[in-house]
């Protein structure tokens, strides 16, 4: 049966991950070792773990209210002015969703009309771009420079801001590069955001995983709060993938029109993870430092492991992944990952799976134990010599 | 001393020095300084493997000894600690608060071994004065390390 005259095009000419095959095949082989998983390796600490029992034991079986827990939302508040010095009402300034990929949806189909285009800095992460098409929004893909730490520039920004622009995705800390926009970083592109009155959709899913300095918002920055919408969530820093729990924060009159779209689609974010999550902003400080320090340590041996095999790596500032230069092999990044696959069972994600603009990188996640990673390291060298390389 | 290095040693003995320099940030001289220094101060007293005997050999057990004593005036219980410590089949010797007064744990190649070692060596001690033997009969933890049930990795080889 021909089913295509069922389906909507517009879903249909959203290409799958041109990588999918090279995937396939990771998935089939055995003994692979893969740096290629994007999520914690922790499992959800034990004091939230237990909240969500109790929730359950306590019979919390039912919807919450829309938007989410009044008390999740005001922990949210109190979590976001103490952590990074936000203001957000809880009332109506603050939706629960399902993780932070829905905020990301419902926000881009509340903003975005058709036609209207979206800057999305790449190498960033998959979603934003079939998200806009799917709002029927035109992508514009900033491409980032590994020289500028994979940061968006004001310049790059100017550049791509046409009389059609509404909307910029910022993906910081940044999956895949491991790259953060510092304070001075955000004041430069938000006096063009203002001057040019385009809204910011600010993913920071990893803010609690940043390194070297302490994570800025540019909802901080004078005047932006008014034009942005704030994405988080509860999978990266509280090692809470499974729960499925974000959140989104911005302009009451936007939050509204956000929550709209999630009452319909959704109902509600689950009960159980709402619960679970008032004990992981109340009482989880030390276990999320812990978790970072670990990412840490791993980290750096990851990093000092790249450049001693001659694979150029920058100091990743945040997130969990290190994002090395491939291009002395000689290699292209699929070439590169898919040989490295077949000759020693190493996977690895081509850089190009996060946009064009990754050729020549590859990324390594470190959630993964040290041992593990170790063990990755020696393999890849030996792919190295093999090659000639090393 | 270091307390990154003890959390590391304590986890894994065998990160090499490069490693360990590299996940703290000192340098690998700074790292051998540290580690020498922390071996001369006894704060590391050793660096042993983590074996599950029972896979290698499942007739061997080991049993966890609760000792009532008298303690000596002056000397208190480590006169007697002392002299139990020296028997080779005893793996550690902890002074406890409680029921009883020293825990002896106590390895050997059968149940009757160690019963007869109890018997023999340690009820015979003068200032012992009851003894309880209790054997291990299955070890799920030891030291940090699961023996049992770890589960391997479960998530998708892939996730972006």
């Amino acid at each position: 049966m021909d089913y295509s005259k069922f389906l909507n095009p517009e879903v249909c000419a959203i290409p799958p991950s041109g990588i999918r095959k090279f995937f396939d095949i990771a998935n089939t082989m055995q003994g692979v070792i893969s740096l290629g998983v994007g999520e914690p390796d922790f499992t959800t600490p034990w004091k939230i773990r237990q909240a969500g029992i109790a929730s359950l034991e306590d019979g919390h079986t039912r919807y919450t209210a829309n938007k989410g827990l009044a008390q999740l939302r005001a922990e949210i508040a109190v979590y976001l002015k103490r952590k990074y010095d936000l203001c957000y009402d809880a009332k109506d300034e603050i939706l629960v969703t399902i993780g932070g990929s829905e905020a990301i949806d419902a926000a881009i189909r509340a903003l975005v009309c058709p036609g209207e285009e979206v800057l999305i800095p790449q190498p960033s992460y998959v979603c934003y771009e079939p998200m806009t098409r799917l709002a029927g929004g035109v992508p514009v893909i900033i491409e980032t420079k590994a020289e500028n730490e994979f940061k968006v520039t004001p310049e790059e920004l100017l550049a791509a801001i046409t009389d059609k622009t509404k909307l910029l995705i910022l993906p910081y800390p940044c999956n895949p590069t491991g790259g953060v926009m510092e304070r001075e970083d955000l004041e430069k592109i938000a006096k063009v955001l203002k001057e040019k009155e385009i809204f910011v959709l600010s993913d920071e899913i990893y803010s609690e995983l940043t390194y070297t300095g302490k994570h800025c918002s540019i909802a901080c920055i004078e005047g932006m709060k008014e034009q942005c919408v704030v994405v988080n969530g509860f999978s990266k820093a509280f090692s809470m993938t499974g729960w499925r729990l974000g959140y989104a924060c911005g302009p009451a009159p936007i939050l509204e029109q956000i929550t709209k779209i999630h009452q319909y689609a959704i109902m509600c974010a689950p009960t159980t993870a709402q619960y679970a999550a008032i004990e992981a902003l109340k009482n989880c400080d030390a276990e999320v430092e812990q978790m970072k320090e670990e990412y840490d340590m791993r980290r750096r041996l990851m990093v000092s492991g790249f450049n001693r095999l001659g694979l150029t790596c920058r100091e990743p500032k945040g997130a969990f992944y290190t994002f090395p230069c491939i291009k002395s092999t000689g290699m292209s990044s699929e070439e590169f990952c898919e040989r490295l696959l077949l000759s020693q069972k190493v996977a690895l994600v081509p850089g190009t799976a996060f946009g064009k603009s990754g050729e020549g990188f590859v990324r390594a996640s470190y959630c993964y134990s040290i041992e593990h990673i170790a063990r990755a390291l020696a393999r890849i060298e030996t792919f190295l010599k093999s090659e000639g390389i090393l | 001393m270091n307390i990154k290095l003890l959390n590391l040693l304590d986890r894994n003995a065998r990160y090499t020095n490069e490693e360990l320099a590299v996940m703290t940030g000192l340098t690998t001289e700074e790292v051998e300084r540290e580690l020498r220094e922390m071996e001369d101060a006894r704060l590391i007293c050793g660096y042993k493997a983590v074996v599950d005997w029972e896979k290698v050999d499942n007739t061997l057990v080991s049993a966890i000894i609760e000792l009532k004593v008298t303690p000596k005036a002056g000397h208190g219980f480590e006169e007697v600690a002392k002299r139990v410590m020296q028997f080779p089949q005893v793996e550690s010797v902890y002074l406890m608060s409680g029921g009883y007064d020293l825990s002896v744990v106590v390895k050997g190649k059968s149940f009757q071994e160690v019963a007869l070692f109890v018997a023999k060596e340690l009820s015979t001690i003068d200032s012992v004065l009851s003894t309880a033997t209790h054997f291990v009969l299955r070890r799920y933890k030891e030291q940090d390390v699961e023996l049992i049930g770890a589960s391997g990795d479960d998530r998708e080889t892939f996730l972006l």
